[in-house]
């Protein structure tokens, strides 16, 4: 059932200059997954997620997401992807109706489309009391709760999640999690990036990137059992560099400048 | 020299930040205010730290009153805001030697404080701190807020953002600033990070829920929670709240943790519910509670 692969990495790299950001990276998401992308901070995650989501060209390889070359048809592929970010929500000055209509109108909805989509998306939520308060009055949790529908108006192949999940409280939080694995099961892909290893426990597969190179792929399950530890953090600290960036090939010439 | 607050009250406008808050910070402990965003754990930090006065209730920092004594006290304490605010435009060291001049104080003279946190952004000393990583910012941020070897430091969620590694550092830094006598409270919205810490405070929309060892927090749970597992985690969820004994139910990563209305729980009975309901690969075993699961129960 899941063997349709949804985005498909084939040594895909990104110079800057002198700088490697992402290195011959390669591997497959299927459809309905939930795909944790892992790494720390400047391993290449950012990089590499703007490659797939259309908006900056690779040095060399290949990708396909949705079925879209990344080189030749980087429009077709914003139209069938939808993007959440922590950051980035809606707009706090419009009211939850009016986000909603603004952001189907933006992926190109007809009204028709929109009005239903609203009804349906505020019906389910639970929203209909506040439907017309404005997003920046709402509880981040709901925020995000409402943002990730929005992601899914015209109902994309693919969700970029960007640490979807951090500062929420954890109930919000698995309420959240039950929205992403109700929109998997219904056929979604979930590609989530994130450096919250908790939020990795949840996803089907997950990859570790460690200075621009896939240093790890598989279940979070197999993944521990591999580096024979109980947690994902822990599995991260073992693949991560140690010493971390802030101790760089550094550490005897501190010694050595004291 | 520790952190006392009674019956601390603030609004802004409409919205109450924090109802009646009390809690008691003994000297050199290590203690975590542990809540989500909007739980008013910077409001806390903001009226220690002198910068905003409470509408109702009393505050000290070190035996000084947060209002009356405002003066002393930032002199004493170290304050290491949740938003990076280090002078961008200034290298490393000069934001260093900034914050040591402004509170008549050198680097040299009290290096030994910060030396090995220091010790590990000082090759980039001469660089810009806009221009610096997420966890070289906060290594020198915390430096800043130490240079006047304060008695007292308050930590806002000095993680958040940072990948795994830096965080485990950060922590192990925060045991050795400890052993020196320095008294630290420290914010985060991660719930893994409340084991770290000597005592806790959960707190949700302005209220403190418990106060306790994070040990103690976790064993005062009351009910034996068991991990699920199945081949479908959405159909799983489902079903287990459908389930007619069901007390809650919470995805966990992999499992869902399960806990049950009756005081004797039967696993076969469970399993051939699952069954029926036409899950495959079930799988129930018995797991300990984590703070996580205090703090949803505490909250419901």
């Amino acid at each position: 059932m899941k063997e349709e692969n949804v985005i498909e990495v084939n040594q895909l790299t990104k110079t800057f200059g002198d700088f490697t950001a992402v290195n011959t990276i390669s591997f497959e998401v299927k459809k309905g997954e939930i795909f944790g992308f892992l790494g720390a901070n400047g391993a290449g995650k950012t990089t590499a997620m703007k490659m797939l989501i259309g908006i900056s060209k690779p040095s060399s390889g290949e990708a396909t997401v949705a079925g879209f070359d990344v080189y030749s048809q980087p429009e077709s592929i914003k139209k069938n992807i939808g993007y959440m970010s922590q950051k980035f929500a809606l707009y706090d000055d419009l009211t939850v109706k009016e986000n909603i209509t603004f952001f189907g109108g933006i992926y190109g909805l007809s009204r028709k489309k929109i009005k239903e989509k609203r009804e349906q998306l505020i019906s389910e939520l639970g929203l209909e009391n506040i439907s017309n308060k404005l997003v920046g009055s709402l509880p981040l949790g709901w925020k995000q709760k409402l943002s990730f529908s929005v992601s899914l108006l015209h109902d994309p192949k693919i969700v970029f999640l960007d640490e979807p999940t951090g500062g929420v409280d954890p109930i919000t939080r698995r309420q959240f999690w039950e929205m992403i694995y109700k929109a998997a099961d219904q056929g979604t892909t979930i590609f989530v990036t994130t450096h919250y290893m908790d939020e990795a426990e949840y996803c089907d597969r997950v990859s570790i990137m460690v200075e621009g190179k896939i240093e790890a792929l598989d279940t979070p399950k197999k993944l521990k059992e591999q580096f024979k530890v109980d947690s994902m953090n822990d599995v991260f600290l073992k693949l991560a560099r140690i010493p971390s960036p802030t101790l760089p090939k550094g550490k005897r010439e501190n010694t050595d400048c004291n | 020299m520790g952190i006392s607050l009674s019956n601390i009250s603030k609004s802004y406008k409409k919205v109450k930040a924090v109802q009646d808050i009390s809690f008691d910070v003994n000297p050199g402990e290590l203690f975590g205010l542990i809540g989500p965003d909007g739980a008013g754990k910077t409001t806390i930090f903001r009226i220690l730290t002198t910068l905003l006065i409470p509408d109702e209730g009393t505050a000290t920092v070190a035996g000084f009153d947060v209002v009356k004594d405002y003066k002393v006290i930032r002199k004493a304490v170290g304050y290491m805001p949740g938003r990076f605010s280090l002078y961008q435009d200034l290298t490393v060291e000069e934001n260093l030697t900034f914050f040591a001049t402004i509170f008549g104080t050198t680097i040299e003279e009290n290096y030994d404080l910060i030396e090995d946190i220091y010790v590990q952004i000082k090759p980039f000393k001469d660089r810009r701190a806009g221009k610096l990583s997420g966890g070289m910012k906060q290594k020198l941020a915390l430096s800043c807020a130490l240079i006047h070897k304060p008695k007292v430091l308050f930590l806002d969620e000095p993680t958040t953002g940072v990948d795994p590694v830096s965080r485990k550092e950060f922590w192990e830094m925060l045991k050795r600033l400890q052993k020196k006598g320095i008294t630290i409270l420290v914010s985060t919205p991660y719930m893994d990070e409340a084991a770290l810490c000597d005592r806790i405070a959960l707190i949700q929309s302005g209220e403190i829920l418990e106060i306790d060892t994070p040990k103690a927090i976790v064993s005062q749970f009351p009910k034996t929670i068991y991990n699920v597992g199945a081949d479908n985690m959405y159909k799983l969820i489902q079903s287990l709240q459908q389930y007619e004994h069901v007390y809650s139910v919470f995805p966990f990563g992999e499992f869902v943790h399960y806990t049950d209305k009756r005081d004797s729980f039967e696993m076969a009975d469970l399993q051939s519910y699952l069954e029926k309901e036409g899950l495959t690969a079930i799988h129930i075993e018995s797991t300990k509670a984590n703070i996580e699961d205090a703090f949803m129960e505490l909250a419901r």
